[in-house]
């Protein structure tokens, strides 16, 4: 789950790395009671899940408080790579002497948090380590012991000559570690880590991402969550249970484990189809997960056949036939259906089917083409 | 032969008398699987379908039974737990199903379990199985038959759909393992690998990937390097958007990495027969095998 920046500070901020005042608005009128309170120029930005906002016009300048209210209003409400924007961050314009980056990621290689950090900073971290990645230090955590205070040290000489700026630079490693042990982050980055003309160490922009396994014991986490940057029937879909992505084409598929399901979009597209969403319906796939499935898949006007492919272990696939025809009781699917199951209850599976005057197929190949095919018709 | 389990195994199962560990236990001993205890705090001295001795604690369960295997069907949030349990108890071969563990629990139980020398197998996987022998985890006992084709791969019902065309086609077994589909698991292709060419029993391998990560990068150097025997290699995702996580929390492209182009590109220069299907399985290891497969 991705957090905006004003949530990132928030954490970061009650674990006391420095950070410049700021405040969050939803309305011009509150930028602009914010900017007032702040005095001076004060930087408007968006605050949407997706980067190059600068570019986009997301990011203002303003001079004093009038000014906040105009761009806060120009900002509130466009759209950047898709997103509305509901949200405005309201800081201080500040001088900047010098920009690093700072990020902590879970390795899966090393299986550790790891420190990567880079006087190159205030830009994209992944063209550095592409190009440059001497420019970056990396410094793997074991959670056994957490940051050793010479660990956190060799970060700050990494990043400064002046030695208390490599001490204040050491505290704000560990205080980020503890975010980001404390909140199940899968990634934590301060994205400038920035040096004002007086020599003050401060935080400029953050990005977290956490995990989502930990939002299970972790509600407190989970109200951050922005559901208007959601496609929609992903949010359906999430409340449902289901694994679902949306994507560009027009063959909805259904299918139970994610390895599959993977593999069964890229079959549609290796037969010439375009797959329309990933589902997975997981493993004890009650009939309810089947209709829900087929409620968000059918909701889409883009899909013009649908596929369920399902094998059968932990799944039965009797479980599997009863939803579908539960479901087309409920409401009415105006495209054609193809069923592929086999496994774990089959012979019952496709008497239920058969009872409907529907039918399966066996076999994963002949079911995509089968598909891929009828979608073509209706397209 | 085979490689992790087979005759051998004395399995503890940890979650027995929870509605997943005993859906399984039961299909497990049914396969014939040498399930020999099981364990739930709180429940010990209990016996699981009349016969299966149920303890309060994996040490007392080891001292009683000798079990040398755990398998762990426990909630997300006590999973680790149950992990360190296992490996503290001194079970050399742990199998972690659960779904769900917070990636920083793994990234606490790693260092422990390489410490202490064990074996851990997922979390996030159907486990494995020796066809006709063991039984380990949540793999259809029903689609495998035994044979000398050893299967490795990060998915579960692919695994299944992969491995229902070998037996459809007369192709057997040693082993099917399932390492799991989360950004850190306890036992990677590498080690599979590594198990699979010292295994006398195994002629062939076939490595399932997907996108994400890089494991099959370093899977693909080591099969240049160091494996002599067939390898061919599925890679799932190719249509997967970027940024995305496609289920498993490790099905993720990352930037620019972790995609199936880098992954089939890698295989391609190891000398690992590519699946574009994964029907293509069968063709591609009858073309690699030659005559070993007729039997």
């Amino acid at each position: 789950m991705n957090l905006h920046e004003y949530q990132a500070r928030t954490l970061l901020k009650a674990a006391g790395v420095p950070m410049f005042d700021g405040d969050v608005a939803s309305t011009p009128t509150e930028a602009e009671t914010i900017a007032r309170r702040l005095g001076g120029s004060v930087v408007i930005k968006a605050q949407v899940h997706s980067g190059g906002r600068g570019k986009a016009g997301g990011v203002k300048l303003a001079r004093n408080p009038a000014e906040a209210l105009d761009h806060a209003a120009e900002i509130l409400g466009m759209q950047i790579k898709g997103l509305v924007v509901h949200k405005v961050l309201v800081v201080p314009a500040a001088d900047i002497a010098t920009e690093s980056y700072l990020g902590l990621i879970m390795d899966r290689e090393t299986q550790r948090p790891v420190f990567m950090v880079s006087s190159a900073g205030g830009v994209d971290i992944e063209e550095v380590a592409a190009k440059t990645p001497d420019k970056i230090l990396r410094l793997p955590v074991d959670p056994t012991y957490g940051l050793l205070p010479h660990q956190a040290l060799t970060l700050g000489f990494a990043l400064y000559d002046d030695y208390s700026q490599v001490k204040a630079a050491a505290k704000i490693m560990e205080q980020l570690y503890a975010v980001f042990t404390g909140n199940g982050c899968s990634l934590a980055e301060i994205n400038p880590l920035v040096t004002t003309p007086t020599g003050q160490v401060l935080a400029l922009d953050a990005k977290i991402v956490i995990d989502d396994n930990e939002l299970f014991w972790r509600p407190d986490l989970g109200l951050m969550r922005d559901e208007s940057a959601e496609e929609p029937s992903e949010a359906v879909a999430r409340r449902a249970n289901l694994s679902f992505i949306k994507l560009e084409g027009n063959v909805g598929c259904v299918v139970n484990g994610a390895g599959l399901a993977m593999a069964t979009m890229d079959l549609v597209k290796y037969y010439g189809g375009e797959p329309a969403n990933f589902l997975d319906i997981g493993g004890s796939s009650s009939p309810e997960k089947v209709i829900n499935a087929l409620k968000i898949i059918t909701t889409d006007r883009s899909v013009k056949a649908i596929l369920f492919n399902i094998f059968g272990g932990i799944t039965r696939t009797d479980d599997v036939a009863n939803g579908i025809v539960a479901a087309t009781r409920q409401f009415k699917v105006k495209v054609p259906i193809v069923i592929r199951l086999t496994g774990t209850n089959e012979a019952e599976a496709i008497r239920i089917l058969e009872g409907v005057g529907m039918t399966a197929l066996s076999d994963m190949d002949d079911a995509v083409q089968r598909v891929v095919t009828l979608a073509r018709k209706a397209a | 032969m085979s490689i992790f389990v087979d005759r051998d195994t004395r399995l503890l199962v940890q979650g027995i008398t929870g509605r997943e560990g005993a859906f399984h236990a039961r299909h497990m001993l049914e396969y014939g699987t040498s399930v020999v205890a099981g364990v739930t705090p709180g429940k010990g001295g209990q016996k699981f379908e009349g016969r299966v001795p149920v303890f309060n604690t994996v040490a007392d369960a080891v001292q009683t039974t000798g079990a040398n295997c755990s398998v762990i069907y426990v909630p997300p949030m006590a999973a680790a737990g149950a992990i360190f349990e296992a490996v503290d108890a001194g079970i050399p071969l742990v199998v972690c199903i659960t779904e769900g563990i917070p990636v920083m629990h793994m990234s606490r139980v790693m260092p422990f379990v390489r410490a202490r020398g064990a074996r851990l197998i997922g979390p996030n996987c159907p486990g494995l199985i020796t066809p006709g022998e063991a039984k380990v985890g949540i793999i259809p006992g029903n689609i495998c038959t035994p044979g000398r084709v050893g299967l490795v791969s990060r998915s579960g019902t692919l695994t299944y759909e992969v491995v229902n065309q070998l037996t459809a086609n007369g192709i057997g077994q040693s082993t099917c393992v399932g390492i799991g589909g989360d950004p850190i698991i306890g036992t990677d292709f590498i080690a599979c690998l590594e198990a699979f060419q010292a295994d006398d029993d195994t002629d062939a391998i076939v490595i399932i990937g997907e996108i994400g990560g890089t494991d099959e990068q370093r899977a693909a150097a080591f099969v240049k390097e160091r494996v002599t025997k067939p390898v061919v290699g599925f890679i799932a995702g190719q249509t997967a958007p970027k940024g995305r996580r496609m289920g498993h929390a490790g099905a993720i492209i990352s930037g620019s990495s972790g995609t199936a182009e880098e992954k089939l590109s890698a295989f391609g220069q190891a000398g690992i027969g590519i699946m574009r299907r994964p029907a293509d399985v069968v063709a591609l290891l009858g073309q690699r095998m030659g005559a070993l497969i007729k039997r």
